[in-house]
């Protein structure tokens, strides 16, 4: 009988990613309503610790896999090693972060393995007697949500979105299993060269761990318009984000786009200003704390899922707010 | 070289509403285009073939009748052939049964390099690419942004979110295609004129595919997955929206909210 709720840790350079947290914090919490165990699969090279790190943060069990073709992601050997787990073990479950690596490698399992797998999940749950995974996910670029089921076939698969489900705080008392396994890779297993990888110059900057995002949209009129809010981010200490027309117009970069085909934030504040509030755009943000419009248009879509809606010129509005809110911080720092 | 681009007609999901009355989509009169990403496959297939011209390109579509539109827009840009892969056993299909369907059909037809889209943009799984691959025992490249063909491989540029790889794959070999991988052209009028006047679509029904595949995994039944219920998302309920305020009263007033939220 199929049993466990397997995860798949994702690593770059060793560094496990944080959406490996989030998956484990939600197995953990679907754990519970079957009875059954929480297990991560870490495929990679040269692993110090991360094994009792992935244990720290809520996983029963850890899995794995080191070999030097799993150092760098590549298709084949990293589905080869998963569908050995999977015929071994027989998860239940098996979730993966809907990432690039995820979405490139969880089809290619799924086929190989022949299950089911629903993309992008944004909700998973128990359901109480089949005890059946729902899996919910947009579609239609946000628009309409689905509920997504896989009766006869396990594991049952998904991928999840980054910034979407909630890791559990450190604790370094948990205590668990760490396996390794044989990978059983052979050199027919290396089925495409690696010529060259190009990391990203600086660290990406990624807006799904910022508390504070001050977002613009096509009301900032242009490139130029940012400075402001940059100015304003900064007074709040947080990060810039966009709608992506402003990225589609070379404004900003493509990593500070939240929506459908951006990012998935939920920051304890979300200032959006001059954003129209698109589906595709509040696909990505509603789930934020707090969320403050300031827009022109007071028909503005944006205003329906805005926490407080101001219909006003943000380009008055927001240097003035920023000089506000730095004044009361000198003000709290003189006191203090 | 023999390529094959596999295609999408889909909603242009940017022109979909929602009625505020009802809550559901209204699809009445929004258009079916090419999905992007398979358009930006497309392209790229054609310019392969301007380096190489004694390539061939057939494009392939599964899809109801209405999608010969799409087959027609392929021809008109500069694709040799078109397959239409449509009857009422594959209708009803998940990811998983449409790669089989496809894998059914690709293996008909000879071919060095398959081209697919990332994702389409009305289930955005960006699944169905390596589903295919997995099914023919193919390499795979997901995520392509540049691309090109030396001797006996290909060279793809392969994008993630904080790096991306150069990496060689033996063809044949399947890649999905990013739309930034190459610009679509517009139609020609005298390739529009032959798409519907020299070249002709194919369709291929199950009887076509008969000998490929399991009819077990086509279709509505040859699905693992099924949707279990769809619902527009309920907006949250909506908070205060303040007008004719001064610029002064509107800081006040997010100041204030700042405030009672503890974030400053």
């Amino acid at each position: 009988m199929s049993k466990g709720i397997y995860v798949l840790a994702e690593q770059r350079d060793g560094e496990i990613q944080k959406v490996s947290f989030e998956l484990i914090g939600e197995g953990v919490r679907l754990a519970a309503a079957l009875g059954q165990q929480v297990t991560a699969v870490l495929l990679g090279a040269g692993f110090a610790d991360q094994g009792e790190t992935l244990l720290h943060y809520g996983a029963d069990n850890v899995i794995i896999a080191e070999d030097p073709l799993l150092a760098e992601y590549m298709t084949e050997p990293y589905a080869k090693v998963l569908a050995r787990i999977i015929r071994a073990d027989q998860p239940e479950i098996f979730l993966f972060g809907a990432t690039t690596i995820g979405r490139d490698l969880a089809p290619r399992v799924s086929a190989r393995v022949h299950t089911g797998l629903t993309a992008d999940c944004t909700k998973l749950e128990i359901e109480p007697e089949s005890k059946l995974l729902a899996m919910t996910r947009p579609a239609f670029g946000g628009n309409i949500m689905a509920t997504i089921i896989c009766e006869r076939h396990r594991p049952q698969m998904a991928t999840v979105r980054p910034g979407v489900m909630k890791a559990l705080a450190k604790d370094t008392a948990r205590a668990g299993v760490v396996k390794r396994i044989d990978c059983g890779l052979t050199a027919a297993d290396h089925n495409a060269d690696i010529l060259q990888v190009v990391k990203s110059s600086q660290k990406a900057l990624d807006i799904t761990e910022a508390k504070i995002l001050v977002s613009g949209g096509r009301g900032l009129g242009s490139a130029r318009g940012f400075e402001a809010l940059r100015d304003l981010a900064e007074a709040l200490g947080g990060e810039v984000s966009s709608s992506r027309a402003n990225v589609d117009a070379g404004w900003i970069a493509k990593d500070r786009q939240v929506g459908q085909t951006g990012k998935t934030v939920r920051p304890d504040l979300y200032l959006a200003c001059g954003i129209s509030g698109a589906i595709q755009h509040v696909a990505g943000m509603e789930g934020s704390n707090l969320i403050i419009a300031i827009n022109k248009n007071d028909t503005a879509p944006i205003f329906d899922v805005a926490d407080l809606g101001i219909v006003g010129d943000l380009k008055v509005i927001v240097p003035k707010l920023t000089a506000a809110i730095r004044r009361l911080k000198q003000e709290r720092a003189a006191i203090s | 070289m023999k390529i094959i681009v596999c295609i999408k007609q889909v909603p242009d999901t940017t022109e979909v509403r929602l009625d505020p009355v009802t809550n559901t989509l209204i699809r009445d009169g929004v258009p079916s285009i090419i999905n992007p990403d398979d358009k930006a496959g497309i392209e790229a297939a054609l310019r392969l073939k301007e380096a190489a011209p004694d390539s061939e390109i057939t494009v392939l579509c599964m899809g109801p009748p209405q999608a010969d539109v799409a087959l027609r827009e392929a021809l008109a840009m500069g694709c040799d052939q078109a397959i239409l892969l449509s009857d009422r056993a594959f209708g009803g299909a998940d990811t998983w049964a449409t790669s089989s369907t496809i894998a059914a059909a690709l293996k008909k037809l000879p071919y060095d390099l398959i081209i697919t889209g990332r994702q389409a943009i009305d289930g955005d799984t960006a699944q169905v690419g390596p589903q295919i691959a997995e099914h023919l025992g193919l390499p795979q490249a997901s995520y392509a942004e540049a691309i090109r063909v030396e001797g006996k491989r290909v060279i793809v540029k392969r994008q993630f979110e904080d790096r991306y790889q150069i990496i060689a794959l033996p063809l044949p070999c399947l890649i999905t295609a990013l739309a930034e991988l190459a610009t679509p052209r517009y139609m020609s009028v005298a390739g529009i004129l032959d798409a519907y006047r020299e070249k002709r679509v194919q369709v291929w029904d199950l009887a076509a595919i008969r000998d490929t595949v399991d009819t077990a995994n086509l279709g509505l039944k040859g699905s693992p997955t099924r949707v279990k219920k769809s619902f527009t998302k309920q907006a949250k309920g909506a908070g205060q929206v303040l007008r004719d305020l001064s610029a002064d009263e509107a800081v006040e007033a997010i100041v204030g909210k700042l405030r009672e939220k503890f974030i400053i």
